[in-house]
């Protein structure tokens, strides 16, 4: 790949980052660290506020970041019940939505309903648990996982399952 | 590991690293193996670790590729444990720092001791009648060399049949092929020998050999400066992964023109045209469209085995349009006007045969073989594989596409070729195959009750044959007729089993098998001994990719228990006979299992590789110009074959054949072969009047050959949990079949099963199945037909397809989202 288009990624990958930085900035984004008993084998992710459920329009996904401002995820109401669903119609999932291949982003394609790389085609399906449909990744999409609060409607990340692009450990 | 996996341990500055080249397929793309002991983790800032990369901050995109399967903890057999990382290598000029989705894997195949890591053979075991028990070298070869040495002073030696690997990558290598062959064609001589998916010893390539055209006569940097791709029957993004990604699609997006213009000064310099010769909208295609555009590309999309008359009808026009080259004609080839009065045939006629419009006949000709804009001739790069290698009358086929390649001298420039693109890595090196061409059919003999002995070395024939269940029922019936001789041999020693296992193969029809496996197959089911192989990287191991490109793939642990070499294992069996020999005082036998002393793999390949002479060797009459020290030094960028010499310490390759325009005839002229269209074989034809779907066949991404390892790895395993089978929506819902149903496909010669997969892409009355697979064997449904030298025609069967039943299970676990890349 050349300098060119991975600059072009790295722009981007800074778009997802200005929105999520927006999103945060909304006030739901309040970040708390999970106290963590001694040999505890989970890493202390922390308990992030990334959105209500009731505002969530099927099929529109929205970025945030997590666990920290350089990890770009994505969270989406599939609209149908889904392995893993959280929220009152068991429909969101979030993922880390840079590719486990290269770490390019991923982009939503309505029509597929699936999450796809343009740098080396890769694709994943949200539905199936971010399971890859085809590509060159040689792990599904980290899975981001989350909790709801049913009395405000508030979904919080407070974990991810597999390893983000780019980490020797999800949390730097 | 935690349950998240969400970590990875570091190599430290000074872990250990050596080279490897991806065990799986042909592109061979380069890795490096970093190994350091279990206890020490590298740190995350950049001096810390061995990578030399800031793990304190996200590494940016292409930054680089390192995933939970490139690790793995392996224990050695002094008790050690150290952890693994296999990263891809950025300086490999093949793969260029990209790793697919199978070799990115490779650290997880690795033998960890744990897990599903302990489904490999570490010992050799026999099948007690009713059971596997474990046994020691010394007992298993003396069963072996006994029930061998039985039937070869009863019958001789074409009573002893393999089924044999003969490539490179794992399951081969130069070491590997040498040590085999010389067991089964030098010392024992026998002539009843298959080959990895096929049923008798031939190449796929014998059309293009006779023609003088070697099939892997370009480099990977030609798809760079081609003009035009042109694509046969090929589907490079999933099947030659990082040849694709890295070399065609720089040429497809136009990043590539400023190379083309360095090459080649003067010349008009643009972004590919690529043509797709395919029935099926394969994934290649979909990914070409939105890299290219679909103005750059073209899809012939014919009628299935009708590919000789579109080469015909294509020649017939180039001619008639004055687009061949005859100075080259005239001046490097011999026999162009019988082949082209024989091939003739109208663009009307090929259109009607073929099912693609005229246009779109005129269309092709002209992107690739029409002069281009400054007058110049056009670079064409022919990229072809199973689609016309296992394709209707493979010889024909390859005779008609190497006939249109020769006439517009598209061989011996840059920027041209007429390549395989390949499905493993190649690395052979044998003596000569005692019989002639063709060779024996020996899945027919095996069939009709010959042979006594079978051994099955590194391929498993009951997933990749043709008329697989006739053959499988045939093995299991015959074995069976061992396995109750066994069951009741009691207390038996090693020379009384050998008595009672030649009294069933020779007086009762029985067939004695062994297994020379990484792993228990689904051929073991029917076998009765089994011997424990090795694979790269627990030995040093040579093998060359599909530009010819030749790397040493260097061990780094102990295989588990006492597997070995396959190489080692041949010299085990060929001493364990010499001294059996020895003891008869048979001279001239023992004679025969001379020459196997080594002591480790790189004595096989000085014994082979090293001394080309009376071999045949793909390293050619300067083989012996390579050695392990030398292929080290030259790291994961190797040497192509034909080595020219060795200069200030280096080896110096050849990047393309016949610049000299010498090619591979007695007169050094390439030779056109007639080759006219003669419509489908009537076995095939049979089956197409009587079924309704055209069972097409062939690979996807994820799975590698007969998922030995794949079937292991969740990852894999849980996308296809059985072959899947793509067929259009609009059938599936005629015969009330949705996407995870189990289906039945069957017809005359057998049934196979598999998983629907609903896809738009596939054309009405047509499938396309997974092959290869454990669960769902598409062979069972493919005819006995093969062409004049036994190559099969595993694209061409017909069959009718019924609904099983729903998989709740796969419905809830299996992504059945479009495979294709849309430009959406």
């Amino acid at each position: 790949m050349t300098d060119l288009s991975r600059r072009k990624f790295l722009r981007a990958g800074g778009a997802a980052a200005a929105a999520g930085a927006a999103l945060i900035g909304s006030g739901l984004g309040a970040a708390a660290e999970a106290p963590r008993a001694p040999g505890a084998t989970t890493l202390p992710y922390p308990r992030t506020a990334i959105t209500k459920a009731g505002t969530m329009k099927p099929d529109v996904p929205q970025p945030f970041t997590y666990p920290d401002a350089q990890s770009f995820c994505q969270i989406i109401k599939t609209g149908r019940a889904v392995p893993g669903g959280m929220g009152p119609d068991r429909d969101i999932v979030a993922f880390s939505t840079q590719c486990t291949h290269n770490g390019c982003p991923l982009s939503y394609d309505k029509v597929a309903r699936t999450f796809k790389c343009g740098c080396h085609f890769s694709i994943f399906d949200p539905e199936m648990h971010g399971q890859m449909v085809d590509g060159q990744a040689t792990e599904n999409l980290p899975r981001i996982l989350l909790e709801h609060d049913a009395q405000d409607d508030t979904l919080y990340a407070v974990a991810v399952e597999g390893l983000i692009y780019g980490r020797q450990s999800n949390l730097l | 590991m935690t349950q998240f996996r969400d970590r990875i341990p570091l190599p430290p500055p000074d872990a250990q690293r050596t080279n490897m080249t991806c065990h799986f397929c042909i592109v061979g793309c380069g890795y490096h193996v970093y190994k350091w002991p279990e206890n020490v983790e590298g740190g995350r800032a950049p001096d810390e670790n061995a990578l030399k990369i800031d793990f304190r901050t996200q590494v940016p995109p292409l930054g680089i590729i390192m995933t939970p399967p490139m690790h793995n903890v392996v224990t050695d057999r002094d008790g050690s444990r150290h952890h693994i990382m296999i990263l891809p290598d950025k300086q490999c000029v093949v793969n260029q720092g990209l790793s697919s989705t199978r070799g990115g894997q490779m650290a997880s195949i690795m033998y960890s001791g744990e897990g599903t890591s302990r489904q490999r053979l570490s010992y050799p075991k026999l099948f007690t009648g009713d059971d596997w028990v474990e046994t020691n070298w010394d007992h298993a070869l003396k069963v072996y060399a006994g029930v061998t040495k039985r039937i070869l002073d009863a019958g001789g030696p074409d009573q002893l049949a393999f089924n044999a690997f003969d490539h490179g990558g794992a399951g081969g290598g130069f070491e590997n092929t040498w040590g085999s062959g010389k067991l089964m064609f030098s010392a024992i001589g026998t002539q009843l020998v298959r080959i990895h998916n096929r049923p008798a010893y031939n190449s796929e390539c014998h059309a293009t050999r006779d023609m003088g055209v070697g099939e892997l006569n370009n480099s990977y940097e030609d798809s760079e400066v081609a003009d035009t791709l042109f694509y046969v029957g090929a589907n490079g993004y999933e099947t030659q992964t990082n040849y694709f990604l890295a070399h065609a699609m720089p040429n497809m997006t136009g990043l590539s023109i400023k190379k083309k213009q360095e090459w080649f000064p003067g010349e008009t310099a643009e972004k590919a045209k690529v043509i797709f010769i395919d029935p099926r909208r394969s994934l290649t295609l979909s990914v070409a469209n939105h890299i290219a555009g679909p103005e750059n590309v073209l899809h012939l999309a014919i009628l299935p085995g009708t590919d000789t008359a579109l080469f015909n009808g294509l020649l017939t026009y180039v001619v008639e349009k004055g687009w061949h080259d005859k100075e080259f004609i005239a001046a490097h080839t011999s026999g162009f006007d019988a082949a082209l009065a024989a091939n003739r045939l109208s663009l009307k006629d090929c259109s009607k045969i073929t099912g693609v419009p005229v246009a779109d006949l005129q269309k092709a000709a002209d992107w690739a073989y029409a002069p281009k804009a400054d007058g110049k001739r056009k670079r064409t790069m022919h990229g072809y594989e199973k689609g016309i290698i296992w394709g209707n009358d493979n010889y024909r086929i390859q005779s008609a596409l190497v006939d249109l390649v020769l006439a517009t001298h598209n061989v011996g420039r840059r920027g041209t070729g007429v390549v395989r693109m390949g499905g493993h890595q190649e690395g052979y090196a044998r003596p000569p195959y005692p019989g002639g061409r063709p060779a024996k059919y020996v899945d027919e003999e095996i069939i009709k009750g010959n042979g006594k002995m079978l051994t099955v070395w590194a391929c498993n024939a009951f997933q990749s044959t043709l008329n697989a269940e006739q053959y499988r029922e045939a093995v299991y019936r015959r074995a069976a007729i061992v396995r109750d001789v066994i069951s009741k041999a009691r207390g038996a020693s090693a020379v009384e089993l050998v008595d009672l296992i030649h009294d069933a193969v020779e007086h009762r029809g029985g067939l004695f098998v062994v297994n020379i496996d990484l792993y228990h197959t689904k051929f073991s089911d029917a076998a009765h001994l089994l011997l424990p192989a090795a694979h790269p990287g627990e030995m040093n191991l040579t093998a060359m990719n599909g530009e010819r490109r030749m790397r040493l793939s260097e061990r780094f642990m102990d295989p588990p228990g006492e597997a070995k070499p396959d190489c080692l294992i041949a010299a085990d069996i060929a001493n364990t006979l010499k001294a059996l020999y020895e003891k008869d005082g048979n001279v001239e036998m023992a004679k025969r299992f001379r020459g196997f002393d080594w002591k480790t793999e790189e004595d096989a390949f000085n014994d082979g590789f090293r001394k080309p002479a009376g071999i045949d060797s793909q390293g050619g009459p300067t083989g012996d110009l390579a050695t392990y020290a030398g292929l080290r030094a030259m790291g994961t960028n190797g040497v192509q074959l034909p080595i020219k010499e060795v200069k200030d310490g280096k080896l110096v390759g050849t990047e393309m054949l016949y610049t000299d325009y010498k090619f591979d005839t007695k007169d050094g002229k390439a030779q056109f072969l007639p080759s006219p269209w003669n419509g489908l074989p009537g076995t095939v034809e049979t089956q197409k009047k009587k079924y309704r779907f055209w069972v097409n066949n062939g690979r996807t991404n994820h799975i590698w050959q007969t998922a030995y390892h794949d079937r292991f790895l969740p990852f894999r395993r849980d996308r296809f949990p059985m072959s899947p089978l793509e067929i259009n929506p609009q059938d599936a819902k005629e015969l009330g079949i949705e996407s995870g149903d189990i289906v039945e496909l069957h017809n005359d010669f057998g049934s196979a099963f598999a998983m629907a997969y609903l896809e738009p892409d596939i054309a009405r009355n047509q499938t396309f199945m997974m092959f290869g697979y454990d669960n769902g064997v598409v062979g069972d449904v493919v005819t006995d037909w093969t062409d004049r030298n036994l190559i099969p025609y595993y694209k061409g069967t017909w069959a009718d397809i019924r609904k099983v039943g729903t998989m709740k299970d796969y419905k809830r676990t299996v992504s059945f989202k479009r495979r294709r890349f849309l430009s959406t």
